[in-house]
Formats: structure tokens, C-alpha cells, sequence
């Protein structure tokens, strides 16, 4: 009931267009239940000649139009008014059509608008914790079911509330008792109809299901494909396939199975029903009690009002698939997204940066304690390095600028401002963060770089060559136009984090932040995106995470991180002089590259 | 976009249905049983009017309730016989969609298992995707639905046509003589409106694709504050969608008035001249009433083939790309005499596997994808057992073909690979790739917990040798951190764990498996230097025995190798150790000094 309430909210303004639309239905139903009222006259009044049962304003129209005896010679005048009415019921089932469709299409529409925009206002955490295919699947096919119900089904509904109501108006009058024994097995057909709908409702469900691992499976293995061929192991995904290709049949085919107990049972009933209309018309009929024409009508209207009674079914059952995928939908959309708060700032940001007493965990597991008591001030233009090993806080450290996350315990200031007092659009305008595996968009090349802000080529050229990929795109056939991703070129690793690069970097922020985003590039690249880096800011603070020594020795403060605290901070010099973590890395690498690095680094950097 | 709608209207092509039909044929007797019902059931269908003119005729014009009791026991008959036609064709007919569904999916991964990794560096994932999912799940629906609504419809339109044409064929005449334009009207409509609705399913697969972005590049799209610039473009889709939609639905709304104005013009012969054959004493009441209810049945069977035909019709690109991807030949695969021996990836021989030892040679080598280009020349290389390599040189220098030829991920153009002596044609690709431990740059690991991720190198690995591998890359400390341990699932693709845990665990699951070779791909670029380090002298031990290659860029990875090669346009242009390929002060002393003091690099000669 709640996810019925919900589906109707949806509708918002359409409903006046949904009104119209089931108007039209009314409109077209009572046209068409005219028809077999004309055969009545027809067999009645005209053929056989008796008097007509209950149905007066047929008889006055047949009497305006010529009487018994004119029209039984000219019987096309009876075929005319068929024409005719079927005409007039035919331009309202088109604008049935058309309006449901046109309501129904725009409650998509802004549905799928909506969940677009929340999907990317939902938080950090949210997204770094959640299936994307999973996301994905609602997005589409569950946005495309309830688009289904709302276009078809729900007009449905309202033709088989006229279908029965006006046909029950016109029985009635013909014969009471009669009309009592055509509707007998209705309620059968009801109560059935909702068994029905409780039970497809769950295996639907388990087959969607079903089918989102089957897809997760192939797109892993495809993902995966290096490694599954060369640690030979086709025979294990393929039964890893087989497994789930089999259980999305099985469970599929109770859906069908389930469609097939309820459509037999159903049809079973209907022509029972017809069978009962039938033989009780020979009974009334031969008793005198109901004429020929009359039964005709009751024998045709049967016909007609089954089909809508059994529709009822199916659309209970897709109600139910809407209803599903309306659960499914609202569950995204009861996540809670990033606002704005009143009374967020948007102050000038200069730089300069305090961490106080921050300590960090994750929402979703509140009992590992990500950052402990971390303290320290950055001036403005200066270069911080963080190095540590892997899962020793630095990437949350700094993911906690941007308010990617916010911080709840110790504040962290920009320029004297708590952060959590700035608006976090803002914020993120003017904090850039490469992230250590950035996105690209399927766009050209050109465009994901000046992706922020409509950028001129120039300056796009320029970014590219800072992060040491203009020569990378130049050898492109299409350069800059080239289309990244599905429908273009695929790039290597390191040529996607200096892409994205190059898209932080063009947009002049503050401050910017490398969260270890050159692990892919090899260090000669490195050291020359450093190095082109340094030329360009001046007073731009900067953080870097960073394995290489060589990218973070010249540093202004070196921030050593274990299990969330600080370690040791403080310059290289000075870092080196003590026994300490830093020391042991770069006793490790100084042998091996550092010099090397830093040599040629002072040499030029090619 | 011309030019690909054109692949979509292709005619029907027989030969491709001919061969997706020969899946139907391993369900011969459930598809001939199929058929029997569906022409049963329109018999059914049929007959039901029959009855009414029956009791028109026989009782009620007559006025006798003689043979009554036959006629309700064959009235219940009907309805069990079309009860149980129902149920039988519901789940044939879904039987045969999921196991050809099942069957087709299966060849086709099955397939994808086969094909060698050139394929996949030609083809997009999403094109493989698309055609494992929505592709061949509608050739599944299409053939197996598509014969429940041809037979039915065809033989419904015969039976009704040949019990008209018995009771009265002039009359069965005038009936008759609206079906051709009918039967135009509606594979006109169905044409336009499945076309109408193939562009909507375009512009959705769009909105999928877009949803897709949106969520997997949310992360990015936040630190780039570009929440309101893709809402904007999705906006365009959405807006797109709704006016072709309504369009699609237009189309529809404008044919079901159509066929009923149609209809109503046999419906207004049968009135006219039927009532005259009534007042003339040729028509029976009954046989009047009869025809107005064909005349009415008519148009659905019309309808049912005619959509068929243009979704059979539609499903002809789906299908030529599913059989284009069961079709292709592997570029890499066994020959029939090899398989027979080492037996194939779903059923090897490993009783009669030879053990490998690790004996490597190049000889006169030729490689290349396109013959204007040539990768590798006449390359020779020998490597003996136990020997740890390094390749070094610069991106498109030839280093990771020879890694990938040494995997037989590629074949030589000309010229052989010896493992132990003998070509390693002469054996199966899955000997080989069994004995192989492979670790990639970018790390894939599989959805499911650490365990079965490490699992992965060797499938019945016991507890004690995962925590052994786990220890040796120095992974077990982080995993053992983790709130359920070896148990903690690593999400799609690994993304709950970061790069360099996902790292250390594909090291991981290389070393579990024990190989004679191993390959090292740039793997150790996103780890941190102290893992790096212990993962380096753990591998020095492991290396010991086994042939080894190594592409790296960081000069700390390749320094303890037995011989570094310096690859330079296909060529190997130096050989030797670290010290003397320094001291040669070559191509290698330059590639990692340049204009570098000598003394700060000899100082690396350990």
C-alpha cells in the first residue's frame, strides 16, 4: 500500500492527463457495448419482430430510423450504424492510447531525471560501497516496468471498471437473474487473481535477481579475461557460468510456470462462465422469460467482460512488478544525499590548511578507527607528501578535504574555516583530487579534459602536456577528438590517471590533491609531470600521496603514516637523519632509483 | 546512424534462422508436441463460437431442451481441453525459451572461453555484453514464443475460414473479403511499429549506458563538481526518449481503430446480408450470430502473425551478431591431434601432461598484427631453467609481445617457441597456461570472499597453503585486519580493497599455484615501497627454481635479475646483470642515468 502511495506520487501532474485518458476508455467501452445492443434490435425487432427487451433508446433510434418494416429491406442502414459507431469508439481509443502514453512517458521521464540527479548527490561511502550493476539494473529495467504498468496496465484498469460497470447497467435491465448467473464466477476469478499476484511477486523478483548475477558473472569474466587465461582456468568459469546460467533458467521458468497454472485455471473459469451464460439463455429462452436477442446480447457480453475480468489478474500481477520496482527504486532514493545545509559558506580560499585532532572511521564500520588524533598545519603554497603503507589512512586523510566524507570528531580548517561550515560544491571547486583509479568519460579526449569548465583548446593542450600526455594524444588519428571508452580507444592505466591529470590541473584550483595518482606512469614521466608541475604553481598547496621517494623528497612536509596516526613529519633532510619508517623506505629505494631520479631530475628531467 | 539502420531492416535472412533453429532441434519432440497443442488450441478457440450457434439453432429457435445434458457435458468438455491446451503450451513454450536461452548463452561463453586474447583486444566488452545478455535473451523469446503465436494464428485463421466457408460460403464471402486489407494494414502497422519502437530501445540502450556512467563515475563526477553538467546531457536523452516514445505509442494507438473500423465492416455485411438471408430463410439465427462473432475473432490471429513476422524480422541483427560471436575462429587453439593427447579446457588429460621444466627459446621468431609493422624479426632468445629475466625498454618496444608470445596469449607469425625442446604447439595451451603464475599492472580479482580470490591459483589449495601464499606477499597481516578475514568478500572486480591489496592478493594466488614460470607485468607499480620490498625478497627465494620474466619500470624490480634484456624496436640490443650493463654504459646505463653523474650509479653496483 505504502509502494501504491509511492506510485502514485509519481504521477504528479499527469494524473489530469491520466484522467482524460480513462474518460476516453469510459467513452470508447460504452460505444462498444452498443454493437451487440444493435444485433438485439436487429434479431428482435427487425427479424423476428417481437418486442425488445429493456433496451428503449436502441428501439427509438431503429423507430427514427424507418421502423421494422423499412429497415427489413434495408438492412444496410443497420450495417451503416455499426460503421458509424465503431468509428466514433475507434477516435477514442486514440486518444486513450495517446494520452496515457504521453503521461505515463513524462512520469518516466522525471523519474528517471531524478534518480539520475540523486544517484550523483548520494555521498561518497555510498557509492564506494555499492554493486554498480546492481544500481544500474534499477535504474533501467525497474524504471522501465513501472513505465510499463503506468502506460498500459493502469488504463486497463479503468476499461475493465467500465467494461464490467456499464455491461451490469445493461444486463441488469435485460434480466436480473440472469445477469447474477454471468457474473457468478467473477469472484472466483478475483480471489484467484490475487493469489496470483502474491506469488508472481516473489519469483519475479528471484528472477531478476537471478539474471543481475548472470550478468555480474559474464562481466567479470570479460574484465578478468588475462587472468583467467593465464592462470587456465576457462574450465572454472565456465562452470562458474553454468552454475548461475542454470539457476537464472530454473528460476525463470517459475515465473513461466506460474503464468502457465494461472492463465489455465483462469481460462478454465472463463469458459465455464461462458457455458453457464449459454446453457441458462436455452433455459430463459425457452421458458419465454428472455428473448433471442437478449440472450445474443448476454452470450456476446460474457465474451467481452471475461477478457477484462481476466486482464485484472495480470495486471494485479504487473502491479505487483511495479510495486516491486517501485521498493527497489525508493530504496535508492530514500539514501540519503549530500545537501546543502543553510548557512553553508562559500568563502575565498586561499590555502591554508589545519588539521585538529581529527580522528576518522568509516560509517559502515564505526570499529576500525581509520585516522587517530591526526594534527597538522599546511601554509598556503606549500607541498605535503604522505607516504605510508597501504591502508594506513592516507588516501582518507585526504579525501576528508573535499568533504567526501566529513569529518565528526576534530575539525579541519581551510583558511580558519571549519570545513564542515563550507558548502561542499564549493569546496570541491576549489579543492582538485586525482583519485588513484579516476573515471573517464565516453566522450573525445578534449572534452574530458576541459570537463569541469568549458575550456579553449589551448588551455586544454597545455594541461595535456603538463601531465605528460599531449604527445600521447597527438598520435592519435583523431587527437584530441578521439572518443575514450566502449565506442572508442581503450587506454593503459597510466594514460588515464594523466588524463584525468590534466583535467584537475587545467581548472587552477587552491589547493590540489595526487592521491597516489601516478602509480601507473613510470617514473621518468613522473618526474617530468613533477617537474612541469612545480614550474606551474606557485601558490597552489599541494598533497601527494606517493610509494616514490623521488616524486616526494623535495616536499615542504613529509607526513608518515601507520594504522592511521602520524608517525613522523617533517622534511626529507630531517626525516632521513632519524631511525624511522621513512628512513627504512628510503634506505630501500635511495640505493636502487632514488639517486638516479632526483640526479635527473636536477638534470632536466627527459 | 543511416547507415546502421539499415543493418536492422534486413530482409529475412533464412539461413541464419535455419541455423538457430537447429537449437530447437535437440528439443525435436517437445517443439513437434508444441505445435500439436497450439493447433489444438485453436481448434478450441474455434469451436467456442460454435456453441452458441448451436444453442441458437438446436434449442433455442426450436424451443427443446433435447440432447441438452450432451450439450453441457461437451460444453465442459471444451473447457477442459482448452484449460489443458493452455497449461501445456505456457510451459512447453517456456521450456523451450529457457533451455534455448541456456543452450545458446552456453556455447556462446563457452566460446568466449576459447577465443584468444586478440579477440579481446579487438572487441569492446560492452559489444560482447550486449550480446550475451538483452541479444540473446530475445532470440530465445522470439523463436520459441514466435511459434505459439505463427501456428496458432495460422491455423486459427484456416479453421475459422473453413467453418464459415461450410455453413454459408456466400456469406463466408462477404466476410472474407475485408481480410486482405487486413492482413495489409496490419504488417504495415507492425512494420512501424516495432521500427518506432527499435528507436526508443536505441535512445533507451543510451539512458543505460549514460546510467551506467553516471554511477560508475559518481566518485569522479563529485570531485569534479560536474553533477549539473551531466544532468543537463542526460536531460537530452530522457527528453529524446519521451518524444519517441510517444510517438511508438501513437503509431499503436492509431492501429487497433484501424483493424476494429475494419472488422466493423464485415460485421455491417453480415448484418445486412445475412439478415436478408434470414428473412429469405437461407441464414440460420444462429449461423448470423455466428459469423459476427468471427468477424470480430478474425483480426487477432492477423494481428498475432503479422507482429511476428516483423519481430523475426527485427531479431535478425541480434541474431546474426549472436552467431557472428559463436562463429569466430580462436586465433590461438589446439590442433585435433594435440587435443586428443592433452585433452581440451573442459576435459584435460593431465595423466598424460608432461612436467614442465622451464627451458625457454625464441626461435627466429617473427611477430606482428599487421605485416607493415613488424613487432619482432627473426627474434632469438634462450632461456634457461631457473633463470629470472627482465625486459626493459620503451612502451611499444616489443617487451610485453615477447611476454605475451611466451604465454601463447599470441602465436609466432614465423618461426617457433621451445619450452623443454619441443614447440609449444605440440602441446595444449592449457598445459601450459597450468604451469604459468601470472601478475598484471592492474590487478582483477573476482567477486566472492579472499579465500576463493587466492583459491583462484590453485582450486584445491587447503587452508594452510592460502595463509602460506598470503604470508609470503606479505598479505596476510591486512586480511587478517579485515572484519571477517579470509572470509571477507572483495566486492565486483575487488572494489572493496584497495589497489595495492588487490595487488598483493593476485600475487598471491600466482604463488599459491606453485608455477615453473612465472610472469611479472609491470606488477608491483601500485604497490608501497616496503611491501614492495618484502614481496622482493620473498620472490627472490620463490623465483629460485623457476623461469622467470619481469617487465618493470621501477629499476629496484629488475635489478637482481639473472639477465636484463634491453628491448629496442624488436631487437634485443643488450644483455647481461645490472653490473654490467651498467658498466657497458649503453642503451640500459642511459635509459636509467641519461645525463647522469657515473659515480651515483656505479655506486649501485652491488
Amino acid at each position: 500500500m505504502k509502494n501504491l502511495k509511492l506510485l502514485w506520487n509519481y504521477m504528479n501532474e499527469n494524473k489530469i492527463k491520466y484522467l482524460l485518458s480513462i474518460i476516453s476508455t469510459g467513452l470508447a467501452v460504452a460505444l462498444a457495448l452498443t454493437v451487440p445492443l444493435i444485433l438485439q434490435v436487429v434479431i428482435d425487432y427487425i427479424l423476428v419482430g417481437k418486442e425488445v427487451q429493456g433496451n428503449v433508446f436502441v428501439e427509438k433510434l431503429f423507430g427514427f430510423l424507418g421502423g421494422t418494416t423499412y429497415l427489413i429491406d434495408n438492412l444496410w442502414i443497420t450495417g451503416i450504424l455499426v460503421i458509424l459507431i465503431t468509428a466514433v469508439q475507434g477516435i477514442f481509443l486514440y486518444y486513450k492510447g495517446k494520452l496515457s502514453a504521453e503521461a505515463s512517458e513524462d512520469v518516466a521521464k522525471n523519474l528517471r531525471e531524478r534518480l539520475y540527479d540523486h544517484i550523483q548527490h548520494l555521498t561518497y561511502a555510498y557509492h564506494k560501497n555499492t554493486d554498480t550493476g546492481d544500481l544500474i539494473q534499477r535504474s533501467t529495467s525497474d524504471i522501465e516496468t513501472i513505465r510499463r504498468f503506468l502506460s498500459v496496465q493502469m488504463v486497463e484498469v479503468g476499461r475493465a471498471v467500465f467494461m464490467v460497470g456499464i455491461s451490469l447497467y445493461v444486463m441488469i435491465n435485460l434480466n436480473v437473474k440472469m445477469t447474477l448467473i454471468a457474473m457468478a464466477t467473477t469472484p472466483v476469478l478475483f480471489v484467484f487473481s490475487y493469489m496470483y499476484f502474491k506469488v508472481v511477486q516473489k519469483s519475479f523478483k528471484i528472477s531478476d535477481e537471478s539474471e543481475a548475477e548472470l550478468s555480474t558473472i559474464i562481466q567479470e569474466n570479460l574484465n578478468g579475461v588475462r587472468v583467467v587465461k593465464a592462470f587456465g582456468r576457462e574450465k572454472f568459469e565456465i562452470e562458474k557460468f553454468r552454475e548461475k546460467n542454470n539457476q537464472y533458467k530454473v528460476k525463470t521458468y517459475k515465473v513461466i510456470m506460474n503464468l502457465a497454472y494461472y492463465w489455465s485455471i483462469s481460462d478454465l473459469l472463463t469458459i465455464v462462465q461462458i457455458a453457464l451464460v449459454v446453457v441458462t439463455s436455452i433455459y430463459y429462452a425457452n421458458q419465454g422469460l428472455i428473448t433471442l436477442g437478449t440472450a445474443v446480447v448476454f452470450i456476446n457480453y460474457i465474451f467481452r467482460i471475461i477478457w477484462p475480468i481476466k486482464q485484472l489478474g495480470r495486471i494485479l500481477a504487473d502491479l505487483g512488478k511495479a510495486l516491486v520496482s517501485t521498493e527497489r527504486i525508493q530504496e535508492i532514493l530514500n539514501e540519503e544525499r549530500e545537501v546543502e545545509k543553510p548557512g553553508e559558506i562559500k568563502p575565498e580560499i586561499h590555502g591554508e590548511i589545519e588539521f585538529r585532532n581529527v580522528s576518522f572511521e568509516y560509517p559502515d564500520d564505526k570499529n576500525h578507527k581509520v585516522l587517530e588524533n591526526v594534527s597538522f598545519k599546511v601554509k598556503k603554497g606549500e607541498t605535503i607528501a604522505i607516504v605510508g603503507k597501504t591502508g594506513s589512512g592516507k588516501s582518507s586523510l585526504v579525501h576528508l578535504l573535499p568533504r567526501l566524507y566529513d569529518v565528526e570528531k576534530g575539525e579541519i580548517l581551510i583558511d580558519g574555516h571549519n570545513i564542515n561550515t563550507i558548502q561542499k560544491k564549493w569546496l570541491r571547486k576549489n579543492v582538485g583530487i586525482v583519485l588513484q583509479e579516476p573515471f573517464l568519460y565516453s566522450t573525445t579526449i578534449q572534452e574530458n579534459i576541459s570537463f569541469q569548465n568549458e575550456s579553449n583548446i589551448k588551455d586544454v593542450h597545455d594541461a595535456a602536456r603538463i601531465a605528460s600526455v599531449h604527445h600521447v594524444v597527438e598520435e592519435f588519428d583523431q587527437g584530441y577528438d578521439t572518443i575514450i571508452g566502449e565506442k572508442g580507444v581503450t587506454l593503459s592505466g597510466g594514460q588515464k590517471q594523466r588524463i584525468a591529470i590534466a583535467r584537475t590541473i587545467i581548472n587552477n584550483y587552491p589547493i590540489l590533491i595526487f592521491d597516489d595518482s601516478l602509480s601507473a606512469v613510470d617514473t621518468e614521466t613522473d618526474i617530468a609531470i613533477r617537474k612541469a608541475l612545480n614550474e606551474r604553481k606557485k601558490d597552489v598547496t599541494t598533497f601527494i600521496i606517493s610509494h616514490r621517494i623521488s616524486s616526494i623528497y623535495d616536499a615542504d612536509k613529509i607526513i608518515v603514516m601507520e594504522k592511521g596516526r602520524i608517525k613522523e613529519m617533517g622534511k626529507h633532510e630531517d626525516l632521513i637523519q632519524k631511525e624511522g619508517i621513512y628512513k627504512r623506505i628510503y634506505d630501500i629505494q635511495n640505493v636502487k632509483e632514488f639517486e638516479v631520479d632526483v640526479e635527473r631530475r636536477e638534470a632536466g628531467g627527459n | 546512424m543511416e547507415i546502421k539502420e539499415k543493418d536492422y531492416d534486413k530482409k529475412l535472412d533464412l539461413k541464419t534462422w535455419k541455423r538457430l533453429f537447429k537449437y530447437l532441434f535437440r528439443y525435436k519432440y517437445t517443439t513437434i508436441g508444441l505445435i500439436i497443442f497450439m493447433i489444438s488450441l485453436a481448434l478450441a478457440d474455434a469451436i467456442l463460437p460454435q456453441m452458441t450457434r448451436i444453442a441458437i439453432d438446436d434449442f433455442i429457435i426450436p424451443n427443446t431442451t433435447e440432447g441438452l445434458n450432451i450439450f453441457i457435458l461437451k460444453f465442459a468438455g471444451l473447457a477442459v481441453w482448452f484449460a489443458s491446451n493452455v497449461f501445456a503450451f505456457i510451459s512447453i513454450a517456456g521450456r523451450i525459451e529457457m533451455e534455448l536461452t541456456y543452450d545458446i548463452r552456453e556455447e556462446a561463453f563457452d566460446k568466449l572461453q576459447k577465443l584468444s586474447l586478440s579477440y579481446y583486444d579487438k572487441t569492446q566488452n560492452g559489444w560482447i555484453m550486449a550480446r550475451m545478455t538483452s541479444d540473446i535473451r530475445r532470440l530465445g523469446e522470439v523463436i520459441s514464443w514466435g511459434i505459439v503465436d505463427v501456428v496458432w494464428g495460422t491455423t486459427m485463421m484456416l479453421i475459422i475460414s473453413i467453418f464459415m466457408l461450410v455453413s454459408n460460403w456466400r456469406l463466408a464471402l462477404y466476410t472474407l473479403a475485408v481480410i486482405p486489407i487486413l492482413i495489409i494494414v496490419s504488417i504495415y502497422f507492425q512494420k512501424i511499429i516495432l521500427k518506432a519502437y527499435r528507436t526508443v530501445r536505441k535512445i533507451n540502450s543510451k539512458i543505460t549506458g549514460s546510467f551506467s556512467e553516471g554511477i560508475s563515475g559518481a566518485k569522479t563526477t563529485k570531485t569534479l563538481v560536474a553533477e549539473e553538467k551531466n544532468l543537463n546531457n542526460f536531460k537530452e536523452l530522457t527528453g529524446d526518449m519521451k518524444t519517441h516514445s510517444v510517438r511508438a505509442a501513437v503509431f499503436s494507438a492509431m492501429f487497433l481503430p484501424i483493424v476494429l473500423f475494419l472488422s466493423s465492416i464485415g460485421i455491417a455485411l453480415i448484418l445486412w446480408k445475412g439478415g436478408e438471408g434470414v428473412v429469405a430463410g437461407t441464414v440460420t439465427y444462429g449461423v448470423l450470430v455466428l459469423f459476427i462473432s468471427y468477424a470480430t475473432q478474425f483480426f487477432e490471429p492477423v494481428r498475432e502473425v503479422a507482429r511476428v513476422l516483423a519481430q523475426f524480422q527485427q531479431a535478425q541483427a541480434s541474431a546474426e551478431r549472436v552467431l557472428s560471436l559463436i562463429d569466430i575462429d580462436p586465433d590461438v587453439k589446439d590442433g585435433k591431434e594435440i587435443l586428443d593427447i592433452y585433452g581440451d579446457i573442459l576435459e584435460p588429460k593431465k595423466e598424460n601432461w608432461e612436467p614442465i621444466e622451464g627451458n625457454i627459446s625464441f626461435e627466429d621468431v617473427t611477430f606482428y598484427y599487421n605485416e607493415k609493422e613488424r613487432i619482432l624479426e627473426n627474434f632469438n632468445l634462450e632461456v634457461k631453467k631457473g633463470e629470472t629475466i627482465a625486459l626493459v625498454g620503451e612502451t611499444g618496444s616489443g617487451k610485453s609481445t615477447i611476454v605475451n608470445l611466451i604465454c601463447r596469449f599470441y602465436e609466432p607469425v614465423y618461426g617457433s617457441i621451445k619450452i623443454d625442446g619441443i614447440d609449444y604447439k605440440k602441446r595444449s595451451i592449457n598445459w601450459l597456461h597450468e604451469n604459468i603464475g601470472y601478475v598484471l599492472q592492474s590487478p582483477h580479482l573476482f567477486s566472492g570472499t579472499i579465500k576463493e580470490n587466492l583459491m583462484y591459483g590453485k582450486l584445491d589449495a587447503t587452508d594452510e597453503e592460502i595463509v602460506e601464499a598470503a604470508k609470503i606477499v606479505n598479505a596476510h597481516d591486512f586480511i587478517m585486519e579485515l572484519p571477517n578475514k579470509y572470509e571477507t568478500q572483495v566486492g565486483e572486480g575487488g572494489g572493496k580493497l584497495s589497489t595495492g591489496e588487490k595487488q598483493l592478493i593476485s600475487f598471491g594466488r600466482a604463488i599459491i599455484r606453485n608455477p615453473s614460470i612465472f610472469v611479472l607485468d609491470e606488477a608491483t607499480s601500485s604497490i608501497d615501497t616496503e611491501t614492495e620490498r618484502k614481496i622482493q625478497s620473498a620472490l627472490e627465494r620463490i623465483l629460485k627454481n623457476r623461469t622467470s620474466f619481469i617487465i618493470a619500470h621501477r629499476l629496484s624490480t629488475i635489478v637482481n635479475a639473472d639477465r636484463i634484456l634491453v628491448i629496442s624496436k624488436g631487437k634485443i640490443i643488450e644483455e647481461g646483470n645490472h653490473n654490467q650493463l651498467i658498466r657497458k654504459k649503453g642503451y640500459y646505463y642511459n635509459l636509467y642515468s641519461n645525463q647522469f653523474k657515473k659515480e651515483n650509479l656505479e655506486k649501485t653496483i652491488i
